[in-house]
Parts: structure tokens; sequence; C-alpha cells
């Protein structure tokens, strides 16, 4: 079996276009709700950015549609978190300037303890949301995309090596947060 | 190099999301054997994905899957722009071979319009929204099979794939380009595979895959039934799912 390329023989671009961008909805939506922390505004941010998509479309020159989209809607993102809070930048926390990936104080002694969150959905969110821009879309495109760290690399414009050390500052201020938690 | 890392952290960590070769699992496997903060650090990463399975998944509402469809010209309605409205036309501008051609012109011809790919595509993505993938759920082909006698217009073909690693869901009655079709939902790991099945004319058809990243699907026609099977799941695994149903009697 070979595959064939019946949608741009068989239907006009908008289609085409419509069929590489849907089936991505969720991811969209989810990678821009994660973002802005709204469900409103990651409807709005998801409208706009596909709409940007479809312009861009005749630009895009295959690849995996899913990075292509994300890298979309996470640009898009910024842009509007950038509008919200005014100019003092996108919530860019300067988290990759810290001196290098042992910085986090260790608290996670009992890691397994995170387990317990688990069960707890409300708090596990509530975690992730609190950690900064940069980290919390590494680990929600990896954890929750489950895409290549190529991927979230492409994504995200940052060396690969950039989304390793923030895949693990992510899981460790996550796991230390939640055996912290677990404590009380 | 401080009491947290043994300067394998990332590589250990990237085995863990599985980014390594096999040469390089096997180079780290030497060292981690008797490291000991190798082991701490691999208990601390299984602990956070094993937490952030908690994490919530936020899926787009039927809401917005319109609104976007509507703005980029999708919306189910006529496109706004369409090249062709033949879909002769199209096929035969493309080399893909005379017998191919055939086999998609026989899965397109009882709906007799161009964007049955797209149509498949989008209703595969609607019935992932909460609460639309099932109208009955049950394993057990006997259960699913009656449920569409005097909902249909025909009686789908039912099979039970669950010893070739594909068990069935359910099904669901569909409305796709204004006729009533069967879908008939299996599961694949954490992946779903739609099968839509309508009466079709003309003979058994091979399969045929159109693949656009995310979503791939193979068309054929048996036994006067036309099948599209539509998932997220790769090529080889979808390619394996039609062979299986093809061969189950």
């Amino acid at each position: 079996m070979r595959p064939v390329a019946i949608y741009s023989d068989l239907m006009g671009p908008d289609n085409v276009f419509a069929a590489i961008a849907l089936p991505h909805l969720d991811a969209a939506f989810n990678l821009a709700r994660w973002l802005t922390g709204s469900r409103a505004d990651a409807e709005d941010v998801v409208q706009e950015a596909m709409v940007r998509a479809l312009t861009y479309f005749p630009t895009y020159r295959g690849g995996s549609g899913r990075a292509w989209i994300l890298q979309i809607v996470r640009n898009t993102a910024y842009g509007a978190l950038k509008a919200r809070r005014g100019e003092r930048g996108a919530g860019h926390t300067g988290v990759d300037a810290a001196a290098d990936i042992e910085s986090i104080p260790d608290l996670a002694d009992d890691p397994e303890k995170a387990l317990i969150l688990s069960d707890d959905l409300e708090r596990m969110d509530a975690l992730i949301a609190s950690l900064p821009l940069e980290l919390r879309e590494t680990l929600v495109l990896r954890e929750l995309e489950e895409l290549s760290y190529r991927e979230i690399a492409q994504i995200t414009a940052a060396p690969i090596g950039t989304v390793m050390s923030r895949l693990w500052r992510a899981r460790r201020m996550l796991t230390q947060a939640a055996a912290e938690g677990a404590r009380r | 190099m401080s009491a947290g890392d043994c300067g394998k952290l990332l590589l250990l960590q990237a085995e863990i999301d599985g980014e390594l070769d096999a040469a390089e699992a096997a180079a780290l496997a030497e060292h981690r054997a008797g490291c000991p903060v190798c082991k701490r650090n691999e208990a601390l990463l299984l602990a956070a994905r094993q937490a952030l399975r908690g994490a919530t998944y936020h899926r787009a509402g039927p809401e917005l899957l319109r609104a976007v469809a509507t703005r980029i010209g999708a919306g189910g309605a006529a496109p706004q722009r369409r090249r062709t409205a033949v879909p002769w036309q199209g096929l035969i501008g493309f080399g893909a071979g005379a017998a191919l051609a055939a086999a998609i012109v026989l899965t397109l011809l009882p709906f007799g319009r161009p964007q049955l790919v797209a149509a498949l595509v989008d209703d595969h993505v609607r019935a992932l929204q909460p609460g639309h993938l099932l109208d009955v759920v049950s394993t057990n082909q006997h259960t699913v099979k009656p449920w569409f006698d005097g909902r249909l217009d025909f009686a789908p073909p039912v099979k039970d794939l669950a010893s070739s690693g594909f068990p069935l869901l359910g099904g669901r009655l569909d409305y796709v380009h204004g006729r009533s079709v069967a879908v008939l939902v299996y599961s694949r790991g954490k992946h779903l595979i739609e099968l839509f099945v309508w009466p079709a004319k003309g003979t058994a058809g091979q399969p045929a895959r159109s693949a656009r990243d995310g979503y791939n699907i193979v068309h054929w026609t048996a036994d006067g039934m036309s099948l599209s099977a539509v998932s997220d799941l790769e090529p080889a695994g979808l390619d394996q799912f039609a062979r299986e149903w093809r061969q189950t009697p």
C-alpha cells in the first residue's frame, strides 16, 4: 500500500488546510489553555492562530503538521500574554539564566510522595500552572502531547539542550512541590 | 558536578523519554548499573511521570471546532474555494496509477462528492469530543451488530478483533455527506480507530491509504460495503488493522 495524495488533487486548498489543521484542534487548545490559563483566552488564541496558519499555509513545506500548528499557537499565545501583561514581556522568566540544572534546592527526598498527587487532579493542575511559562510549555508538550525533543525545540524556538534542561527543571520542581504538599 | 548529577542526568531523562537509540541506551545502562545518583534521579523522573498522568488535557469544545471550521472555510458546508467540483478531473491529474485511482473512485462514488476524506477526519475529530463517541458501548460483536438493526437501511458487518490486539469498544450512527453510516470504534493502546461503513457498488477493492500527518485513513471495499478506517494510529498499525479485518471471517 502506498500513501495516496488525494487531498490536494480532490480538494481545494482550504480543505487541504482543514484536513491538516483540524485534527490538531485539541492539541492547539490544550497548549493555548495551559499557556493562557483561561478557557476564553485559549479559544481566542486558537481561532486567531488557525486563521494565521491558513494565511501562512502556502509556505508550509510538509513535516509534522502538529508541530507547525502548535508553533503558531504558541506564538499567538505569547502575543496575547504580552498584550495582557503590558510591555513587561510575555512571561520571560529568565529561568534559563539560572546557573545550572542543580540550582533548584533539593527537597525531593521522597519523590514517591508525588504519587499521592495523581489522585488529586486539581492540585496537580495548580502545580503545573504555577511553573514558569517556559518550563510549563515544555512539560505540557512533552507529557500531554507526547512530542519529541526535536518537535518541542521547533515549537518553542529553543535548542534541544535547553528543552532537556527545562524538562528536568519542570519535573524536579513539580516533584518537589508535590512532596512538600504531601508532607504537610 | 554536584551531588544531584553524576553527569548523566539529562541522558537518563532522555532514556526515560524514549529519545535514546540502542547504542546510547546501552552505554548509559553500563553506567547506571553502579550509579546511586542515577537510581535516585530515575525514581524522581518516574514519580513525576506518574503524577503528571493526573494532569488535565484540555479538549476543544464543539463550539470552538465550529467557529474555527467556519473561519477557515471548512464549516461542513460547501468550501468557499474549490479547485474542482468534479472528482474525476482531479483523479486524472494524479499519477499514482490507474488501479489506485479506481479504488479511490469506488470509495468516493457512493457519496459523489470530493470532500469525503476531510469529512471523515472531521467526523472522527468531532466524535472524540466527550459524549460523542459511542451510541452503543459493548465489546461484544453480538451486541453491537443487532443494535444497528432498524437504525440503518443496511446491516454493517461487525467483527471482533480483540485477539488481534484491536478490541471493539462499541459503535455509533453517524451522518456523513447526507447519508447515515455505521461507525465501529476499536482501540489500540491509547489510540482509537473508527471504521466507517456504508453500502458500496462495485466489486471488492484493495486498500488504499491516504495520510496527512496526524491522521491516517485506509479505504477498501468488500462484500458490497465501503469501509474507511480513520485513526491517529501510525500507518503500519492501521494497515495491520485493515489486514486483520479483511482476514477475519
